[in-house]
């Protein structure tokens, strides 16, 4: 493969552009565009023009809302255009207040202040991709998509919605014809991944986003086929087991001398910054990453979707923003 | 005989040899002619266009869809030449291929998965430096220290067999040589090219790599999936072509730097916390890796010039790490000063994924000598090593009180 398969915004770069640390960082929304019936897109960029940090696609962001609230959404742009960010957001009639402020409030120019971005749902190299999207699921997938186009993959996309014309995006997959098929669920019924999977063979690598429903019948489908085939993010925390204790636990904070009891209803993160630690969090979800930190003694009993098996194993860290103690006390590098 | 010539429109152009002899011994007036004559001058010996300046090689490096590294980064452009060896990975690669090892190399490099082996590496450390003062405190801490303590720990964290290890030097010399001309310290080296690329290759294999290292896990995230089975290989070598001199010359530019400097080598006995701050900063003043060449993927406009696609680009890494528009005071070696930004690892997507390993063997080797070791002083003047890119010392004898 050449670099000049790769498009690469022509003209003038700034000198000396070196791009704004990650953390808490500002974007003006400069574009707000309706792209399906319940969905906007944002264009963000740099308030200064300046170059915004690298991603990789299946990105997400924080974005702080004006109200405080923090909220997730994936990355939908072009990574080749390094001065803006797109992000699309459904208007959840059921979700908390984030997703209708922003269908109803935000406006252009307004400023938003970025976290990230991260990547929890990368893409890895393979010959084939299978693409599964249920709803604004489609978002983390479109510059996948756009990824396998350009490196010559195998690839094909199954995307459902409650009715068509509440897809996102549906013009511009229409430039990759049979690759896409789109299924609005009021014309077609719900998906049939079976079918559409076909065959298990080796190196496939099945990329699935979208409510959970979706990403059940995704796993259910896809145990036949070889360990690691199916890649999935959740927009929502995992349904969990009860927590591994009832009753409160105490944590000591080593560098500040501090121990504090944490009662059921409270977060180690609360919990701690109660006693006045300053402590960075984000989507408080067990999603986002910002709030790992090191355990030092103590066995976590974890409840994020951000570490992997082997890293829960190793049980050096965790996310205190919903994950608590397995053991009486937790020892915890703050 | 050089000489830079300014025209009103045209780009500054110099005749000087980055590689010549005598600019690898003594850096620093190349170094200056280069920066001071413009924010890109022309090289007309190897048509390329060289950056000097703080801001003007951080933004380029940053800048990867302009200034990319698939075309190699050394001199040779891959786009017109066959490289010596396969491309590194992801060195070499610019996204997408870069993405998925680059991000299995930054998370088993990670600070959380090296906390692991701190202690053992203290225990290594205190060893070594004990059977030094033992032998009499008057050693060539080159080899003696700045060689022997990467090449115990991080062969032994990656998984590496014992036999040979030394080699790995002499791979590394190759390597950042061959990233220059073909002129006679390529050729020296090139003399071992085919044995030493043959035994890399063969330290590469799952099967010579001890479990729980680096390099098995590497191995272990192709068999998820996260790389293929092709590209497995390829990130193992990256860590043992990148992953040994820099950090065996970046020990020894902090042990000159505080040989030196007695005065700052109080200030961390004083301070031992500063043994982070220390190195980064030793890597700025000193700037083991000298240099660095991208590739424009296309014409770019980039400061005051325009220049065609497919040129390389060099990055002066020691220039720019001395540029008085960007540090006070930049010639001195300062524990005080915040180094942060500094372009010795490098910006942007590719900047060294290796840098938490070599902080961290830099900072236990600082805090174990701190607490032995009363004073460092040279014991002979110390000697220059020549390599195209690297800023190498081949003796740097010292004395050590206890
Ligand atoms: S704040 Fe997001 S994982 Fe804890």
């Amino acid at each position: 493969m050449t670099d000049d398969e790769f498009s690469v915004p022509a003209g003038s770069v700034p000198a000396g552009s070196v791009p704004a640390g990650t953390d808490q960082a500002t974007v003006r929304v400069t574009a707000r565009t309706q792209v399906a019936d319940d969905v906007v897109a944002l264009t963000l960029e740099h308030p200064q023009g300046d170059r915004l940090p690298a991603w990789t696609p299946g990105s997400h962001v924080d974005l702080v809302l004006p109200n405080g609230l923090t909220r997730q959404y994936s990355l939908c742009g072009d990574r080749w255009d390094p001065f803006t960010y797109r992000v699309a957001v459904l208007r959840e009639p059921t979700g908390r207040r984030g997703s209708a402020w922003v269908h109803d409030t935000l406006r252009p120019g307004d400023l938003l202040g970025l976290g990230g971005p991260r990547n929890h749902f990368p893409m890895v190299p393979s010959d084939e991709y299978l693409f599964i999207a249920g709803g604004i699921g489609i978002t983390p997938l479109l510059p996948m998509i756009r990824q396998a186009d350009m490196m010559g993959a195998e690839w094909k996309l199954l995307y459902g919605g409650r009715r068509r014309t509440s897809m996102a995006f549906r013009d511009e997959l229409e430039r990759y014809g049979d690759r896409v098929r789109l299924v609005p669920q009021d014309e077609y019924g719900l998906l049939d991944l079976a079918t559409w999977l076909g065959e298990p063979r080796e190196g496939t690598k099945v990329y699935c986003c979208g409510p959970a429903p979706l990403l059940a019948a995704a796993e259910s489908a896809c145990s036949p086929w070889p360990e690691y085939t199916l890649r999935t993010e959740r927009f929502t925390p995992p349904e969990l087991d009860a927590p591994a204790r009832k009753g409160p636990f105490d944590v000591e904070l080593r560098r500040s001398g501090k121990t504090v009891t944490v009662d059921p209803d409270v977060s180690i993160l609360d919990a701690v910054r109660g006693v006045g630690i300053d402590m960075l969090s984000s989507c408080r979800q067990g999603t986002c990453g910002t709030c790992e930190t090191t355990v030092l003694d103590g066995i976590p009993d974890h409840r994020d979707c951000v570490l992997d098996e082997a890293e829960r194993a190793a049980g050096d860290c965790m996310l205190i923003c919903v994950s608590r103690s397995r053991t009486d006390r937790l020892v915890l590098d703050l | 005989m050089t000489s830079i010539r300014q025209d009103a429109a045209a780009l500054p152009t110099s005749d000087i040899d980055p590689f010549d002899h005598e600019n690898l011994r003594d850096r620093t007036p190349m170094q200056i002619a280069l920066r001071e004559a413009g924010p890109v001058v022309y090289l007309n010996r190897y048509d390329v266009y060289a950056l000097g300046r703080y801001d003007e090689v951080g933004a380029a490096m940053v800048d990867w869809q302009h200034f990319q590294v698939g075309a190699g980064v050394g001199l040779a452009n891959f786009h017109t030449e066959k490289p010596w060896r396969l491309p590194a990975m992801p060195t070499e690669s610019d996204p997408p291929l870069h993405d998925a090892p680059r991000r299995v190399l930054s998370k088993i490099l990670s600070p959380r998965v090296l906390r692991r082996v701190r202690e053992q590496w203290t225990a290594d450390a205190e060893e070594l430096v004990e059977r030094l003062v033992a032998a009499g405190g008057e050693f060539d801490a080159m080899p003696a220290l700045a060689a022997a303590f990467p090449l115990k720990v991080f062969p032994d964290a990656v998984g590496l067999p014992k036999e040979g290890r030394e080699d790995l030097l002499a791979y590394g010399d190759l390597v950042f040589n061959a990233f220059g001309p073909k002129n006679d310290l390529f050729t020296r080296s090139a003399n071992r090219l085919a044995e030493l690329s043959a035994w890399v290759t063969t330290l590469c294999a799952r099967e010579v790599l001890a479990e729980g290292g680096f390099g098995a896990e590497i191995w272990a995230a192709a068999d998820r999936g996260d790389l293929t089975q092709q590209q497995a290989p390829l990130v193992v070598r990256s860590l043992l072509s990148a992953g040994v001199d820099t950090t065996v010359h970046g020990i020894a530019a902090i042990l000159h730097a505080f040989a030196t400097h007695p005065e700052q080598w109080q200030r961390l006995r004083e301070q031992p916390q500063l043994a982070r701050v220390a190195f980064d900063e030793a890597v700025r003043w000193a700037s083991p890796l000298q240099m660095v060449f991208h590739t424009t993927a296309t014409e770019t406009a980039f400061a005051d010039a325009t220049i065609p696609k497919h040129k390389k680009i060099l990055m002066l890494l020691g220039a720019a790490n001395r540029d008085p528009r960007r540090w006070h005071n930049p010639d001195a070696f300062d524990l005080t000063r915040d180094p942060s930004g500094h372009l010795g690892f490098g910006m942007g997507i590719h900047q060294c994924v290796g840098q938490h390993v070599a902080r961290l063997e830099a900072e236990v080797l600082l805090t174990v000598l701190a607490r032995r070791i009363k004073q460092i002083e040279p014991a002979a003047p110390p000697r220059r090593g020549l390599n195209n890119t690297l800023q190498t010392w081949e003796s740097l004898p010292i004395r050590v009180s206890t």
